[in-house]
């Protein structure tokens, strides 16, 4: 029994476009923490102290192998037993962006790996400190050959903000069941989150590649 | 850096004459390979020195210890008559930190056999950001330093291409005109003409030319060119296995060489063409 109601679409609709505002701001804000504590950690394990290394990779190592959702509610539920009391948008963004820097990590470490070793001994020939080096030269070259690696991630980011509903982050899966739950009518609601995922994740892809190209462009690596 | 007893080596050279280059006494391992071994190498300023020798024999090496791009095992590199890989410290010798080295190798620029020119910069600007960010000179006296050495080396129409833009000759250009933008003392050459297509060589030796007819500079140079070796070298050294197996001008090395593993290594260059 198919019972599809427009009117109720129509009046629904309003209150789910608000929540994608919070689902793309949840999106991100936890990317753009990811993309910078990201950079900190694949950095953090080029330094000549072993020490800092092993602990960072340990640690990307731990993220990387358990659950987001998991991670949410460690940092939402667990947090206050050691006294740190988390708004559930705080909680969020820190658990999730914590998640997505550790994939970023080694994105950008494969980056980074990709510069020729030539490029290092003509910045230490030329003399350039160890931070011009890096910034200047190293890193943007790194970047063409991560930004796919980052546009999946940052798709997966995306799809990913759901989970946040579990800690009552009010973005589109939140906003859905509880219009469920006050109208008993799932069926819309749910269908409608559905097609504004597809309508935002369909076009990034190819996004993405372009903006790799201009980036590319920009930098004067075409040949 | 095991030495033994460093106190052989001097805080810093003080003859009469200092060369500008010394090499004293240097060994380079990896693991268990002896790369050089107790080298003994001056270079004195103003001197155009060539190293040839067969593969493997240490010549990239020397230059990169010099350069500062690897370190030693064993006795102490002098440029312009101080330590370059040891400092002093309460009087004696101790292994260099971070901060001597990168005030010493100051003295010294390199060019690559690949060039590594930093693909996403312009010519001008592979140039400038060395003199800007490591001299800390102001832009337009960078600029005006680096238009003239691009000038010099017949890059004037290319300030603005990138490296991507380039043939191989003119970036091999390029990478000269950047390391002379340092005004270093010393000039390294590793190679710099064997990955050019034969057609290009001629302009990349062209400027090194010029460079030892029109200004003092102290070089090192490691070429597979023999010709060019002995038209512009003050002096050659042949590297055998990790040594200096002989050196000399190049008339006498070329001419009548009297090591019978140089007649060899010649003749068989020679015959290859
Ligand atoms: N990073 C390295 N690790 C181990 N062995 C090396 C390394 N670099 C050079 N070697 C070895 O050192 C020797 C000398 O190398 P090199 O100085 O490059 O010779 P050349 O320039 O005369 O061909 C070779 O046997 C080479 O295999
Ligand atoms: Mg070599």
């Amino acid at each position: 029994m198919f019972d599809w109601r427009w009117d109720f679409t129509l009046n629904i609709l309003p209150r789910l476009i608000e929540a994608t505002g919070n689902t793309l701001l949840a999106a991100g804000i936890g990317y753009a923490i990811a993309v910078v504590i990201g950079l900190a950690l694949a950095l953090a394990q080029r330094t000549p102290f072993r020490a800092l290394t092993l602990a960072v990779r340990e640690a990307v190592e731990f993220i990387r192998s358990t659950p987001l959702i998991l991670q949410i509610f460690f940092v939402f539920y667990v947090g206050p037993q050691f006294g740190i009391r988390l708004s559930p948008w705080v909680a969020g963004m820190i658990a999730i962006g914590l998640h997505y820097a550790s994939y970023l990590s080694e994105v950008y470490r494969g980056g980074l790996d990709s510069v020729p070793r030539g490029q290092w001994e003509a910045c230490a020939a030329l003399n350039l400190s160890p931070a011009r080096t890096y910034f200047r030269v190293i890193i943007p070259q790194a970047l063409p050959p991560s930004l796919a690696g980052m546009g999946n991630y940052l798709v997966g980011i995306f799809k990913d903000t759901p989970m946040l509903s579990v800690i009552g982050v009010a973005e589109l899966m939140h906003t859905a069941t509880a219009i469920g739950s006050e109208s008993y009518r799932y069926l819309e609601p749910y269908t409608l989150v559905g097609l504004i995922f597809l309508a935002i994740s369909l076009p990034s892809a190819a996004l993405i590649r372009a903006f790799e190209a201009w980036v590319r462009k920009k930098l004067g690596m075409t040949r | 850096m095991t030495d033994q007893d460093m106190s052989k080596y001097p805080l810093r050279l003080a003859d009469d004459k200092v060369p500008m280059v010394r090499f004293m006494n240097v060994t380079k391992r990896y693991g268990d390979l002896v790369v050089l071994d107790s080298l003994d190498l001056d270079v004195d300023e103003g001197e155009m020195v060539t190293v040839i020798g067969p593969s493997g024999s240490g010549k990239t090496t020397v230059l990169r210890m010099l350069m500062t791009l690897e370190t030693i095992n064993g006795g102490v590199i002098y440029v312009d008559g101080e330590p370059l890989t040891h400092m002093e410290k309460g009087g004696r010798l101790v292994p260099a930190d971070r901060r001597h080295i990168r005030r010493m190798r100051a003295n010294i620029g390199m060019c690559f056999q690949h060039f590594n020119l930093f693909p996403h910069m312009t010519a001008l600007e592979n140039c400038m950001e060395a003199p800007v960010h490591v001299l800390g000179l102001p832009k337009a006296e960078a600029r005006d330093r680096s238009i003239e050495l691009l000038g010099m080396v017949g890059l004037e129409d290319k300030v603005d291409q990138h490296p991507a833009r380039l043939s191989g000759g003119q970036q091999q250009r390029v990478a000269i005109a950047r390391a002379l933008a340092m005004r270093p003392k010393v000039m390294l050459f590793d190679e710099v003409t064997s990955a050019l297509d034969p057609e290009v060589i001629g302009e990349v030796t062209n400027v090194i030319r010029k460079l030892v007819d029109q200004h003092n500079l102290t070089m090192l140079m490691v070429t597979h060119q023999m010709g060019f070796a002995k038209e512009i070298s003050d002096r050659v050294c042949f590297f055998y296995d990790g040594k200096i197996e002989e050196q000399g001008p190049p008339s006498e090395i070329f001419g009548s060489p009297q090591k019978e593993r140089t007649q060899q290594f010649l003749s068989a260059v020679l015959e290859a063409g």
